[in-house]
């Protein structure tokens, strides 16, 4: 009874950490190519465009509306206190150190992670990774190593954006809807967010990168199974990437603390 | 009369070949399981410098598995691979990349890349081998259109294309840097007999016209006697017969003339 009971938990953990294990395989083969082999600028540049510049609109969408929800909502709360004032501080700190990072990351793991495995994974049943292979060009020097790259340059910009737009989307409430004082708003938003907050943010983006390239490309570096297996593939990097977005936000909160503690200080 | 009569017994050593040319592959004791099944159980084989090689064998007999050890795509369990004399057995994907740029493979669907034209599918390997010039890329396409008769298909994408086409593409995009040997997956596998034959004229011509030591992978018995110097059959994960086409025809092993002519021997009823 116990040994079916440790067999049946052994095996999917087992599998976990293998996994785990080439996750971190890959990644260090990633770097290493980063950093001993010629970057295809071309490739690295179609991808910012694919990940930067396409995910505009939903980045602009989900920080707008994110920061006036927000504003809204701490309004409501607050004003019963008599500090009304303090929504600009609460939305803009709120932004920077958790709400424009993980809910940014979340959106491009949706729209860009789905891509890049559904794209590998393609490329992988139609034997044109191995086409690749066989002309001499190393998978992860040609499929990877661009969009990684493009991935930590163009996560931290679209979180700064996110949370550029938010603060913005979130004054306009707080002084055309909720008769906020414009002057109060801003200066209390001023003395709390601290520049940290801000690194704290991007630096969260930058994590929150590697983690959606490197969970996505190695889903289809390992789709198998035709159609179906790309269907699934895509699927499970995407559940996979934002439930690791979720997960290491916790714990990088809990680390970021340390470096740069919350507050006035 | 028939010289080397197959031994009904599976070899297990590489098998003489004619001709005195230094070996371009050389496989010996080739073992791969797939799951619980085992598709090679100790394959031996030697292909010569510029001979053309035909490795014929029923479906799903493994001969796809064993064209794929060859290049380095595909590990085995067991046994060794030489190439032009170096072993590439436990080399990783980089060392491998030196010896890929002298053997291309043509795989059986073409592996076109889909999102590239037809002449950045075939300037590719170029491109990754450092050349850049517009000029000098679009003149070695067109060159290698022309010896697949495929004119003025450059700015065509793959999906457009029929098999044959993506045959012929694949196969410029294999031998556009000049490797000195090419494995064939295949290549008249769901074709028309039309087109067929002419991807195996293609094949004759280049080892003619470049000298190419050729490896294909086929159960079409017309393209394998219409191409091959020497033919190899591998049944049930090893070399069963090797010898000339007029070796093969004239064989009376029962196994041979059954795939020969095509008998089921009521398998199946």
């Amino acid at each position: 009874m116990m040994v079916r009971f440790f067999n049946a938990l052994g095996a999917p953990l087992l599998s976990f950490f293998q996994y785990l294990g080439d996750l971190v395989l890959l990644a260090a083969d990633t770097f290493r190519s980063i950093f001993t082999h010629r970057l295809r600028w071309k490739l690295f540049l179609n991808q910012v465009v694919e990940i930067g510049l396409l995910s505009q609109l939903v980045v602009i969408i989900t920080g707008a509306f994110t920061g006036a929800v927000f504003a809204a909502q701490t309004f409501f709360q607050f004003n019963k206190l008599g500090m009304g004032s303090a929504v600009g501080a609460v939305v803009s700190v709120s932004l920077c150190r958790e709400l424009a990072p993980v809910l940014t990351a979340l959106m491009v793991a949706g729209r860009v992670g789905a891509a890049m495995s559904a794209e590998i994974g393609t490329m992988k049943v139609t034997e044109q990774i191995d086409a690749l292979r066989a002309l001499a060009v190393y998978p992860v020097d040609y499929l990877v190593v661009p969009r990684a790259l493009a991935m930590m340059v163009s996560m931290p910009l679209l979180v700064a954006e996110c949370i550029a737009v938010g603060i913005a989307s979130g004054y306009l409430v707080a002084i055309f809807m909720l008769d906020i004082n414009g002057t109060y708003y801003m200066a209390n938003m001023v003395r709390w967010t601290r520049s940290r907050d801000i690194i704290m943010g991007l630096s969260k983006a930058f994590c929150f990168g590697i983690l959606i390239v490197f969970i996505s490309c190695h889903k289809g570096l390992t789709t198998r199974e035709g159609a179906v297996g790309v269907g699934r593939a895509t699927t499970e990097a995407v559940v996979n990437a934002s439930l690791a977005v979720l997960i290491c936000n916790f714990f990088l909160t809990m680390m970021f603390n340390i470096i740069y503690p919350a507050g006035y200080q | 009369m028939i010289e080397a009569l197959p031994s009904p017994k599976p070899s297990t050593k590489p098998h003489p070949v004619p001709g005195n040319s230094p070996p371009m592959i050389k496989v010996h004791s080739l073992t791969k399981k797939i799951g619980q099944q085992e598709i090679l159980c100790g394959v031996d084989l030697e292909v010569r410098m510029g001979e053309t090689l035909a490795i014929i064998g029923r479906s799903g007999g493994g001969k796809s598995v064993l064209l794929k050890h060859l290049v380095g795509l595909m590990e085995p369990d067991g046994g060794e691979i030489w190439i032009q004399g170096q072993n590439i057995i436990g080399m990783n994907e980089r060392q491998l990349g030196a010896i890929r740029q002298k053997v291309g493979i043509l795989f059986q669907g073409g592996a076109l890349f889909d999102s590239m034209t037809v002449e950045n599918n075939i300037a590719f390997p170029l491109r990754e081998a450092g050349e850049r010039d517009p000029k000098v890329l679009h003149s070695k396409v067109s060159e290698m259109l022309e010896v697949m008769e495929m004119e003025g298909e450059e700015d065509k994408m793959p999906e457009s294309l029929s098999g044959g086409m993506k045959k012929r593409v694949g196969l410029a995009r294999a031998i556009i840097r000049r490797p000195s040997c090419v494995l064939y997956d295949e290549p008249t596998a769901g074709l028309d007999p039309v087109v067929a034959d002419s991807i195996n004229r293609l094949i004759r011509r280049l080892q003619q016209r470049f000298g190419m030591t050729s490896v294909v992978v086929t159960h079409d018995m017309k393209s394998a006697f219409d191409v091959a110097d020497r033919i190899a059959y591998l049944h049930e994960g090893r070399i069963y017969f090797h010898g000339t086409a007029s070796e093969l025809q004239q064989s009376a092993d029962p196994l041979i003339q059954d795939f020969l002519l095509g008998r089921s021997d009521g398998r199946g009823d």
